[in-house]
Parts: C-alpha cells; sequence; structure tokens
C-alpha cells in the first residue's frame, strides 16, 4: 500500500511539473524558442502571489486574479521588447539572451526579497485531505493536477478550434506565408508568450502554496519542466501531462527507496527514457 | 597581375606583431612570483583559469553549435577527481592534475553519445540535467564529504613544495600554463584540417555536410577534448581552492554563467573574444563587485545588449573596424608587387 501511495501522491506531483512544462512547450511549439529563464519565471510568479497576499490579504488562489494577468502582460512586452529581435535560424541570440535574463531576474528577486525561504499561506487548503480506499489524498495536490488537466485541455482547444490556435499553428507552420496571410508575426508570437507566461503565473502559484520557495531555485523547475517535455514527446501538449506523471512518480518513488535519490531519480527515468526512446514516449503524428 | 605572381598566406604583419608582445607578455608573467604580491598572484591565477574555461566553452558554441549550459559537470568532476586521487588513490596531486583530462575524456563519451540526441536549445538544458546529476552523485559519495564536502588534507599540500611561497608560485605557473596551454590547443586544432571541418559546419552545417565533412564525429570529438581538458582546469581551480563541495563544484553561475557572459562580450566565435572577455570580467568584477546582486543584474544586462546590438562582441566591433586578427587562422592571398622579393 506504502508503494501505491508514493505512486498516486507521485502521479499528483507530477500535475505540477505538466505546469512548468506546459508554458515551456507552448511557445517552442509556435516559435522554437526556449526559454532558458522560464524557471525564473515561474519563482518570479510566486514572489508576485506572494506580495499580493501579504498587501492585499487575499488569498493565494484569489490572488491568481492579479497575477496571472500581469505575467501574460510581462510576457508580452518581453516578447515584443526583446525576444522578438532574438528570434532567426540561429539558436544562439535566444539562448544567450534568456539565460541573461533567467540571471537578472534570480538577483532581482534576491535584492528584492532577500535569499530567505517563502511560503504562501492558503490556511485550511494546505492541511485538508480526504481519505479514498485506505489513501488519505491531500486536496491541494488533487486541485493542483485538476487545474493541470483543465490547462491542458484549454490549451488543447485553444490550439484547434479557435482563431488564436489558427494563428499560433500557422506561424509555427511557416511564419513568411502566415505574414502573407495578413498574420502579425510579432504579435502573435507576444499573444504565445503571454499565454505561456498565463500559465507560469498559475504554475507559480501553486509551487508556492505547496512548498517553501527562495531565488535560487528557478533553474531546478526550468529542468523538471524540460523533462516532462522531452518524456511526454516535442509538440504534444497532452504528452506534457505524461511526462509530469513520469518525472513525479520517479521522484516519489525514488524518495521512498532514499530520501537522498528523490531527484536524482527524477533525472534518470529522464536520462532512461532519452536513452531508449530519443523522441519522447508520445511523439507528434506528422 | 597574374596568378602566379601572387601568393598565399597564411600570417599577417599584426599577427607577428601580436606574437612578439604575447612572448614578451608570457614572459613578464611567468616572471611573476619574483615582482607581484601574493593577492595579485591569486588574483591573476583565477583570470588565467576563468580565459581558459571561456577559451573552451568558446570551442564547442562559437566553433562547434554545441551551445551547453552545463560544463560546470566537468569542472566539478576535475575538482572530485583531484581530490579523490590524491586522498585515496595516494597519487602525487600533479600525477592527479595530469589524470583528470584523461578520465574527464573516458566520463565525456558516453554522456555525449546520451545527450547530442537533444538538438540546439534542448542541448542546452540537457548538458544541465547532467551537471545535476554528476552533483547528486558527488554529494551521495560519503567518503568525499557527502553534501557538505572536504578539504585537501595538509600532508598532501605540503608535498607539492615546502614552503609557502614556493607552493603559491607552482600553483600561479600551473594556471598560467593550463590557460596557455589550452589557447595554444584550440589555435593548433583550429588551423588543422578538422578545424576547417569546424569553420565549414559553423558557417554552414549543410554544405559542410554536403561536402562530406562527418559533422557528429568532429563535434563528438570537440566535446570530448574541451570536456577532458574543462576537467583538467577543474582540478587546478580546487587546487587553489583546496576545499570542495557539491554545490561550490556544480554551481551553474560560477562556471558557465560567467563564463557565457565572458564569451559573448568579449565575442564568440574567435580566439582573441574569451581572451579580451576574461580582462573586460575582471575589470568589470573588481570594480563593481562591492555592489553584489546589482553586479550580476548589470553583467546580465551587458551580455542581453551586446548579444542584441553587437552579437559580435568587443572583439568583433575592432575586428570589423581595423581588420585585425591577432591570431591568423584563414588563408589570405597577397598580390606580388614586383618590388618585394622574399
Amino acid at each position: 500500500m506504502e508503494w501505491v501511495n508514493a505512486i498516486v501522491q507521485g502521479t499528483l506531483l507530477g500535475g505540477l511539473y505538466a505546469l512548468f512544462a506546459a508554458g515551456l512547450s507552448l511557445i517552442f511549439g509556435v516559435m522554437r524558442l526556449v526559454n532558458i529563464a522560464h524557471g525564473d519565471l515561474i519563482v518570479l510568479a510566486a514572489y508576485l502571489g506572494l506580495t499580493t497576499t501579504i498587501m492585499l490579504g487575499m488569498h493565494p488562489l484569489a490572488a491568481l486574479l492579479i497575477v496571472v494577468p500581469l505575467m501574460a502582460a510581462a510576457g508580452y512586452g518581453l516578447q515584443r521588447g526583446v525576444l522578438n529581435q532574438t528570434l532567426g535560424d540561429d539558436i544562439l541570440p535566444p539562448l544567450l539572451v534568456t539565460f541573461g535574463l533567467s540571471v537578472i531576474i534570480q538577483n532581482a528577486l534576491l535584492e528584492a526579497y532577500s535569499a530567505d525561504p517563502q511560503k504562501m499561506d492558503a490556511g485550511v487548503l494546505e492541511t485538508a485531505s480526504i481519505s479514498l480506499g485506505g489513501l488519505t489524498l491531500g486536496v491541494l495536490p488533487l486541485l493542483t493536477f485538476a487545474v493541470a488537466v483543465a490547462i491542458i485541455a484549454g490549451l488543447q482547444w485553444t490550439f484547434y478550434h479557435t482563431a488564436l490556435g489558427r494563428a499560433f499553428r500557422a506561424v509555427s507552420d511557416n511564419q513568411d506565408i502566415a505574414q502573407l496571410m495578413g498574420l502579425n508575426r510579432r504579435h502573435v508570437f507576444g499573444l504565445a508568450m503571454a499565454l505561456s507566461l498565463a500559465v507560469t503565473a498559475v504554475a507559480g502559484v501553486l509551487l508556492g502554496v505547496r512548498t517553501s520557495f527562495d531565488p535560487s531555485i528557478g533553474g531546478g523547475r526550468l529542468i523538471f519542466g524540460f523533462e516532462a517535455v522531452i518524456i511526454g514527446g516535442l509538440g504534444n501538449i497532452w504528452g506534457t501531462l505524461a511526462g509530469g506523471v513520469i518525472l513525479g512518480v520517479a521522484q516519489t518513488v525514488g524518495a521512498k527507496i532514499d530520501p537522498g535519490w528523490q531527484i536524482l531519480a527524477g533525472h534518470i527515468a529522464f536520462l532512461v527514457i532519452l536513452a531508449v526512446r530519443p523522441n519522447g514516449l508520445f511523439p507528434r503524428m506528422t | 597581375m597574374n596568378a602566379t605572381q601572387s601568393h598565399v598566406t597564411r600570417t599577417t604583419s599584426t599577427a607577428r606583431a601580436a606574437m612578439l608582445f604575447g612572448a614578451i607578455a608570457t614572459a613578464i608573467l611567468i616572471a611573476a612570483p619574483w615582482w607581484a604580491g601574493r593577492a595579485d598572484m591569486r588574483l591573476m591565477s583565477e583570470l588565467f583559469l576563468y580565459m581558459a574555461l571561456a577559451s573552451l566553452w568558446n570551442l564547442m558554441a562559437g566553433y562547434a553549435g554545441l551551445v551547453s549550459v552545463g560544463q560546470q559537470a566537468y569542472v566539478g568532476f576535475g575538482g572530485y577527481m583531484l581530490f579523490a586521487l590524491t586522498i585515496f588513490g595516494g597519487l602525487h596531486p600533479m600525477a592527479a592534475i595530469a589524470l583528470t583530462p584523461v578520465l574527464g575524456a573516458l566520463v565525456s563519451v558516453p554522456v555525449a553519445i546520451l545527450i547530442f540526441r537533444l538538438r540546439g536549445a534542448y542541448f542546452a538544458i540537457g548538458t544541465w540535467v547532467i551537471a545535476e546529476v554528476f552533483r547528486l552523485v558527488f554529494a551521495q559519495v560519503l567518503a568525499l564529504g557527502g553534501g557538505s564536502g572536504s578539504s585537501l588534507p595538509v600532508g598532501i599540500v605540503r608535498s607539492l613544495a615546502d614552503s609557502r611561497s614556493g607552493r603559491e608560485a607552482l600553483s600561479y605557473w600551473l594556471a598560467l600554463g593550463a590557460a596557455l596551454l589550452v589557447i595554444a590547443v584550440i589555435y593548433l586544432f583550429l588551423r588543422s584540417r578538422k578545424g576547417l571541418a569546424l569553420t565549414a559546419i559553423r558557417d554552414n552545417e549543410l554544405a559542410a555536410g554536403s561536402l562530406g565533412i562527418d559533422i557528429w564525429r568532429t563535434k563528438f570529438v570537440v566535446y570530448v577534448v574541451v570536456s577532458a581538458l574543462t576537467a583538467m582546469i577543474g582540478a587546478l581551480i580546487f587546487l587553489q581552492k583546496l576545499r570542495i563541495s557539491p554545490d561550490a563544484a556544480f554551481s551553474v553561475n560560477d562556471w558557465t554563467a560567467f563564463v557565457i557572459f565572458i564569451v559573448v562580450i568579449g565575442g564568440i566565435g574567435t580566439i582573441e573574444g574569451p581572451i579580451i572577455g576574461t580582462l573586460v570580467f575582471f575589470l568589470l568584477r573588481e570594480t563593481l563587485a562591492d555592489l553584489g546582486t546589482i553586479y550580476l543584474m548589470v553583467l546580465g544586462l551587458v551580455a542581453i545588449i551586446v548579444m542584441l546590438k553587437a552579437p559580435k562582441g568587443l572583439w568583433g566591433l575592432v575586428r570589423e573596424r581595423f581588420g585585425l586578427e591577432l591570431f591568423p587562422l584563414g588563408y589570405r592571398v597577397e598580390p606580388a608587387t614586383g618590388k618585394k622579393e622574399d
């Protein structure tokens, strides 16, 4: 039963990792951009949530109403102001610019909030749990998982059933022809980054309610999101959920064997999948 | 003027002057233990080791197109191997340092086979995962101090040289020698046949492939050589520090972020770039380091602006303006004017 418990808890943890991964996967799909600062943006969202809850006395989940639009606007501005200038055939500029951005965000957070670990107070939600057939499931992890499923379903629907999604797919397939068809690709990229950071905002706030955080943890969150994307298969939005769950289960099962092995077990699962299925488990059929 | 009268040359008068200047500067630097203070020598050692790391990273990213954010894996690995070989293997520190590149190369082969499956930016994050795996594994090795790390025993440090000034001079010369070795290896490599293939891949991978260059193999060789030498530099870094811990050994900020900033600011894809970048980096650090986190933000901002406005870096600006090349890599045709005969 302990093992079943580890697997179930790992699955729920995977929901959070899928949220880390979804934003990363979205912008890679639309503009082939890998955002090295993604993890630091998750942490930034957590700090924005913290400030909002403290200053306005709001519940962290209500703070989403402020943090999500704020991060989305920042994403649009970042894309139009900086990142659009880096896009092209050369992969070096976007990589190095987002890397510089990552260092700037990390140190700005350090300057503003110090290195002390912080945590958001979500009241009874943090400890509430329900019993289910001998297992005790936290309400917060369940909620996180449900939110992840809902957001991924929403992204899938946006991609395939809306005008915005059509624009995303068009610029992804061929930027020049999309431009000729009257789409402003710079604007479309801005919207993609806005959507990506909106998802990141949700991920950051849920992270900040679940565990304590400090400015240095961004790199680790980027790696978890990245691993979930590769395990699930590039270009497959539902794949990121599967990838997140596999990573989460590997970590909780690893922690069960030896607490020091939690993170390492996740990395090893990723490397094994990279060795046997380099395109991930569910690559997009083309 | 017909073709038979002109001749092909690899060197220029600027390059010859630079070579002479370099030789004089090297001679002065070798004599540093007799004219520099203890603190200056430590600073210069650190500078040389960063110069070596930056030159190596530049060979991978600027020439082979392998943008890694995980070279701290080999810096830390080299450092830990120095400790393990001297403490448990009973080797003399010099022998251990000579052995680290071999071990680094051996480890980098399976790593390369695995992460070369990832393309472009995903390769970059893949290298970071590898570095994290190294960090977490070494944190589990209790014999080397686990998560809190360990110090190099006094007996081993003493075996380098009897007096403190002797040890400091030796450690300085090792750092200087390592930087010169790395730059010389890169220069000779780029002038060789393999280097020509590498330059072709940098300029156009598709065209290089269609000319019969084995792209995967060329990149693989670069990755293994760079990793081996990075491990050796790692051993020298921790010989200076005398103390190692997983967080310091595998720090992404210290061994990758700074190195990337150095190369980008100096000029990526040139031999001169990392050298100039290192000098600028240390100049900035010595003047702004008191600002702490602000300094790092400024550094990140400068790197972003350079990448957007002058992607070839400081050296790129100089080269475009004056057409200089201090390390002659290319071939140039000199028309024979008739007046001058060699």
